[in-house]
């Protein structure tokens, strides 16, 4: 990404040789765009057009999943977690698995549109919308999975908060449960705040484009009644900014609470320092994997890859490759570990993941994770986006499979062999998980469908004729 | 904006110059401050950071609410973990001290984040008085193009050195695609 690093931020225009740059490198947008092109580009997907009829298949596939999503939480509430195949030994199962898998793959969204941002990188400009969409998504449907555990979610909001029971009992605050609960609930308020901020000035884009009066008011409220005064973009730069600096501390410290929940545990195979750093890097890997599944589609079919294009899908492939070695890294890590602490523990431990019962897993996710992801090195494989869409699929199921090995392998048997026993999911359990990959898929179906997909205004800020020519008065 | 009511003219809100791109509107603020004018303002379809300069911006005030945003979670999230743990309901988790402040770290951050971030996202819509449901620069009919691709400055009456005619022509002067009346 080394010629990404070089290029001027060109929002603002200030530079005097952005243009020039933005000639010679493999165009962060398509040539020959401007103001009026791309926001007819991007606006004309959104309410004034007929529906495609290939959105109502998609969108029926997800919604049937959502469905079935609902016919599980029905059976759980009816009958109680029973229902789930998670028992001790292994007491957290699918609902933790899924629920790391989902905040991992938001980690991506608030990666591109916050630290992208303070670090220039202007190609995050045409993904960094419909990634915060699928961050906020992502974590509702990760928080769908401890909710749905308490088995009467209605009661977890007062379980979870710091709010005293019956017996003037407190949320324990030296648990890294209770800090799990306040990194999830603040990111996915923070990243809230961040995506409907980056939405307004593009509702008052869509507003003025109104074609009826209900659309108008609808996008009209939604824009606050915006009206792009020099005044107002001053501060809401500002805030935008201010948020992006926000969120990049807090986006590397979710997934490090998350970590914690095992790290601080006594448990072999999780009370391991190297934890934080290896699924922060995890949530970017699967993150952008996920970004990748999501873009290939959508530009495809919405006919952007005017503004989605080869230099987006090259660098997300870099990132997936570095983030992914990192991971690799971390397997690395704790095969060395498992063998240098001379615990008895740690080495069983590793021994039972490398040829125990659930081996094949760990096999998977060593092929996908740390063998398959070698294939990026190459340009080829790079600009092949239909081999490029299967990969990414298979690192979400890599990143996947690799939550599992970590909580149901050290959980199944731990120190005591008389305690040793297997785990095995039920249909609830792949009821709740396609579940909410409906929910996801339902949700980003429906952004696509009533949202601008990519941000307007940004895009309009790396046009050529966005850059202002000054005069010099003395 | 609209504070110095002064030298209004009832009837007005001001007068609109368009632009169809944001170098001439960025040289057309400068040429307004500099014939003189202050209540104006300009507006665009992206943020033009020499606006700011060309309009005699000051800084905005949001970083420090931040700050202070960003304290004041911080400090509510820290106050909160040792109220609970070592007031009202002192437990033994451990050995541990009931005040174990490296534990509550984690939250304290989040807690200082979740501060910092809904004091810059409410303050800047404040200081920006939006939602705003009703402005006069809607009434021209060409401003509807302000939010894809068109440009605009507007002098209002209440500027001390406004006058009709005079401001119409400076205007006109601009070389703008139009100039035109904003109803208030």
């Amino acid at each position: 990404m080394a010629e990404d690093l070089e290029q001027p931020q060109h929002r603002i225009g200030a530079q005097p040789d952005a243009t020039e740059l933005l000639a010679r490198t493999p165009a962060v947008i398509a040539p020959g765009h401007s103001f009026d092109s791309v926001t007819e580009t991007i606006a004309h997907t959104v309410p004034s057009k007929r529906t495609p009829l290939g959105w109502f298949l998609g969108f029926g596939v997800a919604f049937l999943l959502l469905m079935v999503m609902n016919l599980t939480i029905g059976k759980l509430l009816m009958t109680g977690i029973g229902i789930w195949g998670n028992n001790i030994p292994v007491g957290w199962a699918f609902d933790i698995i899924n629920f790391v898998w989902w905040i991992g793959i938001g980690h991506a969204g608030t990666l591109i549109s916050a630290i992208l941002l303070l670090f220039r990188q202007q190609w995050r400009t045409s993904i960094n919308r419909f990634a915060e969409a699928m961050t906020l998504f992502a974590v509702a449907c990760a928080a769908m999975f401890p909710l749905l555990h308490t088995g009467r979610p209605w009661l977890a909001l007062y379980w979870l908060f710091p709010y005293p029971n019956t017996m003037g009992l407190w949320p324990q605050f030296r648990s890294p449960l209770i800090w799990d609960v306040f990194a999830v609930s603040t990111y996915g308020t923070v990243s809230a705040l961040f995506w409907f901020t980056g939405l307004v000035p593009d509702m008052a884009t869509l507003r003025d484009r109104a074609k009826t009066r209900t659309t108008q008011m609808i996008y009209g409220m939604l824009s606050l009644g915006w009206r792009g005064s020099a005044r107002h973009w001053q501060r809401y730069e500002m805030a935008y900014l201010l948020l992006a600096g926000i969120s990049t501390p807090l986006v590397l410290s979710v997934h490090s609470v998350v970590s914690f929940d095992f790290a601080v545990s006594v448990l072999p195979g999780w009370h391991a320092t190297i934890f934080p750093p290896y699924f922060v890097a995890g949530a970017i890997y699967s993150g952008f994997a996920m970004v990748m599944t999501l873009a290939i589609p959508l530009r495809k079919f919405y006919h952007l890859e005017d503004f989605i294009t080869m230099r987006h899908i090259h660098n997300m492939t870099k990132v997936m490759l570095v983030t992914g070695m990192i991971v690799a890294y971390g397997y690395a890590n704790e095969v060395f570990f498992s063998w240098y602490s001379a615990n008895p523990y740690e080495g069983y431990m590793m021994s039972n993941r490398m040829t125990g019962p659930y081996a094949v897993f760990y096999w998977s996710l060593i092929a996908i994770n740390a063998v398959m992801i070698q294939l990026f090195w190459f340009r080829s494989v790079r600009e092949n986006i239909p081999l490029l869409f299967v990969l990414s699929l298979l690192v979400n199921v890599g990143m996947w499979l690799e939550r599992f090995i970590i909580i149901v392998t050290s959980l199944h048997r731990d120190f005591l062999p008389s305690s040793w026993d297997m785990y095995e999911p039920t249909r609830w359990d792949f009821g709740m998980f396609a579940g909410t990959i409906g929910l996801f898929l339902s949700l980003f179906f429906l952004f696509i469908r009533f949202l601008p997909a990519i941000a307007m205004f940004e895009m309009r800020t790396i046009v050529p004729e966005a850059k202002v020519e000054q005069e010099h008065h003395g | 904006m609209g504070d110095v009511m002064a030298h209004a003219e009832p009837t007005l809100h001001g007068l609109m110059a368009e632009f169809d791109n944001p170098s001439a509107l960025v040289a057309a603020a400068e040429r307004a401050r500099l014939a003189g004018y202050r209540q104006m303002d300009a507006y665009s379809p992206i943020p033009i950071e020499e606006l700011n300069e060309a309009l005699g911006l000051r800084r905005t005030r949001l970083p420090i609410l931040v700050f202070l945003g960003g304290l004041a979670g911080g400090l509510g999230g820290y106050s909160l973990e040792y109220w609970t743990s070592v007031v009202a309901y002192p437990m033994n988790v451990g050995g541990r001290p009931y005040h174990s402040w490296p534990q509550f770290i984690p939250v304290t951050f989040e807690t200082t984040v979740l501060g910092a971030a809904l004091a810059c996202f409410f303050g800047m819509w404040a200081l920006n008085k939006l939602p705003q449901p009703y402005h006069p620069v809607f009434n021209v009919p060409a401003f509807a193009r302000a939010s894809t691709d068109r440009f605009f400055l507007c002098i209002e009456a209440a500027d001390p050195r406004f006058e009709r005619a005079a401001t119409w022509r400076f205007l006109e002067g601009l070389h703008p695609v139009g100039v035109s009346e904003v109803a208030p």
